[in-house]
């Protein structure tokens, strides 16, 4: 369809001013935080309301346009990028908390709610949205649930997907349905889980249906320095394996630190690589953990060890971790959030592997990750005015993903594979599961209108 | 008619072509697992059996789906681990692609989640005979449609799972359980809300109505005395504790619905708090026991086999949530408002596009 009678199709929907055209605002949509990629919508919707949604996609289905859902745009992956000919539904309008049950819970939100005002409306029920990208601030429910976001404090409390409950869409030919609802103990298949991670693939989710979990009764968080990387992810295996169950383990490394000191001033020892290690529950437990933490800590070859209690250092130590992607900015004028993962067994081995790697390619590599998960997250460092560097930075990060598989692990952890991994799908799955996987999207939406060009279709060559 | 296969290539070519098939797995759940009409035929996957992998230092493991839940159970608790989902049954031979086709979890799954929760990878026998998998083997993982939750509650009506992959946790030394009495079904839920609220973690929250609330801790054998106290001062209600082998038996008969009187059916239904006075309202006059496990999110209710299902099938629809029949006679599996809409056509049309599954 052509751009005039598009423009006049979704004129006639009566969105009014709520359809943006000019192309210096459509400029603003073409891309997310994955910059690499860009492409101008043809017309923008801001939706004020679940009906704006409904009838902008059923408009789309009548008239053949592919649409993407855009809550925040801080997709690592081009997930949120139009295609060509598109139009994007922008949502981050929808931002009501609808409710808040506290004896069930549960909080009923808008998909464009930001993921930490959830646990700002839930707080003062002494209860809290569990999942915490760094980019929580930000990033909306919606976004969330269509890349199953994780975040630091997801080692103990489960991904976005373990926190979602219900979910009311509209699928991409217009039908609204509504799967889940409030329990945690749902009979039938697992609808939600099957929609949750599915890249907007399925559909736009309109409102969801959250579990809240309850605020810790005490939490301590420990700093551990180690004269190595390969050392601090060897800590974390031995720490797994012990038994304990930490609420959160993550490992900076000296780079990483030194560009959360050059922003956020968490204050971190300094040492080649930082495990920082959270525990929370009922005080006695929270303190025999600890000392049983402190012996493996320090059992794993710990030059320095240190435990805080204190909320307001816990918040800074938090602080600078959760900076730490944008904080890299003060490194290098570019870089590439790389997002794999690896048995947290083999975590020494990886992290050995990709030090080995980085300088083979004389690239530096900054690490930054959920290593209680086994979820890498190195951050490729490079200055794009110089030739053939955006080429050598991405060769770098095929060959860590490569690695993560070699290793028995995954191509993502938690940004999805958007535009960005398309081509890295396959070496994960046989052509018999890609089938299927087709198939099932040709299912949902036989046109391949939401989202067109994601996860499945193979990048042009 | 069973068919006992126990190979891959032999459930393939099953699927593939002759009657339609039904998965069986220990067959614990008959009312599940038995063929619903004359031309479909049950398939046992038990003889697909065996632990595959499993890494202690990782906390995962991979197991066939035919897998007795008792065998992984036994492996996983030499290394001081376990499955938090507390699968039922595991006494009785359920397997572990019975376990999570099924999609319950027991009472002691409060703490930690259920069988959905901890489903990292599988791989199945579509509809078309292809084998399949989604997911991996690492605890987090965002890469393709997410297979392994969507076999979770399948039922063996969306393919055959022939293999598991899950993440396990490290199993409390100590468990006990107290026991409180409360004069009402409305002051006992009051006390699930609050408890459920607290920062006190515990391993089982359920309620037995009228007045009881069963709680159960779990840990560190040193520490228990400390938080049982805190956990008692909490409720203000009397309160009895059970300890050791009694507290083990406890949640044995209700892992194995053993309070379920001859002569009903045993229907599970997920729900909410919410809910629970509703469901009260057509229980107590069919004179119905039930439990309500997990801070009533799920009700286990023992409906009598001479009365029909109609009365809890309306309650339940009216209030938008969904039963499933597992034990006794029954001529359908599912009570209330399933819920998917399109979304589940399409996605069942895309599993089984030639029908070789059961519809239900
Ligand atoms: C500094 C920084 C730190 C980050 N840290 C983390 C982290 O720790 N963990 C992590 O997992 N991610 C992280 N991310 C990535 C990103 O924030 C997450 O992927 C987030 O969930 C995206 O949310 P969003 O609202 O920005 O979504 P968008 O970028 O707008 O969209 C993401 C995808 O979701 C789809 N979508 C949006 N709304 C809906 C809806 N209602 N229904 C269906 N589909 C929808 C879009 O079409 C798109 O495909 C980080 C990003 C940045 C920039
Ligand atoms: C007396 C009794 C008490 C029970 N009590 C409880 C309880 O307290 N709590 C609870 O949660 N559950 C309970 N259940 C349910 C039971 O524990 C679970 O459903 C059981 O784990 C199923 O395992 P199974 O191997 O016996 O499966 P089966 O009974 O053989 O099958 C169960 C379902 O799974 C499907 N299936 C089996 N194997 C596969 C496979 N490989 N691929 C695809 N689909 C498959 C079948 O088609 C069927 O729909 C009870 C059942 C009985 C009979």
């Amino acid at each position: 369809m052509g751009q005039a009678a598009l423009l006049s199709g979704l004129e006639s929907l009566g969105l009014g001013d709520r359809v943006l055209t000019d192309p210096a605002a459509l400029a603003a949509f073409g891309s997310d935080a994955l910059t690499a990629f860009h492409q101008r919508p043809e017309a923008v919707v801001l939706a004020a309301c679940e009906d704006d949604v409904v009838q902008t996609v059923r408009f789309c289905h009548r008239e053949g346009v592919p649409f993407v859902a855009r809550g925040s745009g801080t997709s690592l992956s081009g997930g949120s990028v139009p295609v060509e000919g598109g139009i994007v539904i922008a949502l981050n309008r929808l931002d009501r908390v609808v409710r808040v049950d506290p004896d069930a819970r549960i909080a009923v939100v808008q998909p464009g709610v930001i993921n930490l005002d959830v646990t700002a409306a839930a707080a003062p029920h002494g209860l809290l949205y569990a999942p915490d990208p760094s980019s929580q601030g930000v990033c909306s429910i919606g976004g969330n649930l269509a890349f199953n976001s994780g975040g630091a404090h997801c080692l103990k409390h489960g991904m976005t997907s373990n926190h979602v409950l219900g979910i009311r869409a509209v699928l991409p030919d217009g039908e609204i349905v509504e799967f889940g609802g409030g329990t945690t103990d749902p009979v039938g298949p697992d609808w939600v889980g099957m929609f949750c991670g599915s890249e907007g693939l399925f559909g736009i989710a309109l409102e969801v249906t959250l579990r809240l979990v309850t605020l810790a009764g005490t939490a301590r968080t420990a700093l551990a320095v180690y004269p190595s990387l390969e050392a601090a992810g060897d800590a974390v295996a031995r720490v797994v394996g012990a038994g304990l169950l930490p609420v959160a383990m993550e490992i900076m490394d000296a780079l990483a630190m030194q560009a959360a000191e050059a922003s956020v001033k968490p204050g971190y020892p300094a040492g080649a690589a930082l495990l920082i290690v959270e525990l929370e529950g009922e005080p006695e437990v929270v303190e025999a953990d600890a000392a049983h933490l402190a012996e493996l800590l320090d059992a794993s070859g710990a030059t320095e060890i240190t435990v805080t209690e204190d909320v307001t250092e816990r918040a800074l130590i938090w602080k600078g971790r959760k900076s730490a992607f944008s904080a890299v900015g003060w490194l290098a004028p570019d870089y590439i959030v790389q997002d794999g993962v690896v048995p947290r067994t083999r975590l020494g081995e990886a992290l050995a592997e990709i030090g080995r790697l980085s300088e083979e390619a004389e690239i530096r590599v900054a690490n930054v990750f959920h290593a209680g998960d086994g979820n890498l997250h190195p951050l490729i460092l490079f200055d794009g005015r110089e030739d053939g560097a955006v080429v050598r930075a991405e060769e770098l990060a095929a060959e860590i993903l490569r690695l993560c598989v070699r290793l028995g692990g995954s191509i993502t952890g938690e940004h999805g594979v958007g535009l960005e991994k398309r081509h890295f799908l396959e070496l994960m799955f046989s052509p018999d599961d890609f089938a299927l996987m087709h198939r099932l999207r040709a299912a949902v939406d036989p046109q391949g209108l939401a989202n067109r060009g994601k996860m499945l279709e193979q990048a042009a060559a | 008619m069973t068919l006992a296969l126990d190979t891959v290539e032999a459930l393939q070519d099953a699927v593939r072509e002759g009657p339609r098939v039904l998965p069986v797995g220990g067959g614990t759940k008959p009312a599940q697992s038995e063929p619903p009409s004359d031309d479909v035929v049950a398939v046992d996957v038990s003889g697909l059996r065996g632990i595959v992998d499993y890494d202690p230092a990782e906390l995962t493991f991979t197991a066939l789906a035919g897998t007795p839940v008792a065998e992984i159970d036994a492996a996983l608790g030499e290394h001081g681990q376990y499955l938090p989902f507390d699968p039922p049954l595991a006494a009785a031979g359920a397997t572990l692609g019975g376990v999570v086709a099924a999609g319950t979890s027991g009472s002691n799954a409060f703490r930690h989640g259920g069988v959905r929760d901890f489903v990292l990878g599988v791989r199945f026998v579509d509809g078309t005979g292809r084998l399949v998998a989604g997911g991996g083997r690492v605890v987090k993982n965002a890469a393709g449609f997410d297979l392994p939750k969507l076999m979770v509650g399948s039922a063996g009506r969306l393919g055959v799972i022939v293999q598991l992959s899950l993440k396990v946790f490290p199993r409390p030394r100590a468990t006990t359980t107290l026991s409180f009495a409360l004069e009402s079904t409305q002051a006992a839920l009051g006390v699930v809300a609050a408890l459920g609220r607290s920062a006190l973690d515990l391993d089982a929250l359920d309620l037995e109505p009228p007045g009881r609330v069963l709680v159960r801790v779990g840990g560190d054998a040193a520490l228990l005395d400390g938080r049982a106290a805190r956990l008692a001062a909490a409720v203000a209600a009397p309160c009895e504790r059970i300890d050791g082998p009694e507290d083990a038996a406890l949640w044995r008969e209700v892992g194995a619905l053993g309070w379920v009187p001859a002569g009903s059916r045993a229907v599970r239904v997920g729900l909410t708090a919410r809910d629970v006075a509703e469901v009260q309202a057509v229980l107590e006059p069919a004179g119905a026991p039930v439990r309500y496990s997990l801070g009533a999110n799920a009700a286990w209710i023992a409906w009598p086999e001479d009365q029909d299902l109609s009365a809890l099938d309306g309650v339940l629809s009216a209030l938008g949530v969904a039963g499933m029949v597992l034990t006794g006679p029954s001529h359908r599996r599912l009570l209330g408002a399933p819920g998917g809409g399109a979304f589940a056509d399409r996605i069942r049309a895309a599993l089984d596009p030639d029908d070789r599954f059961p519809k239900d």
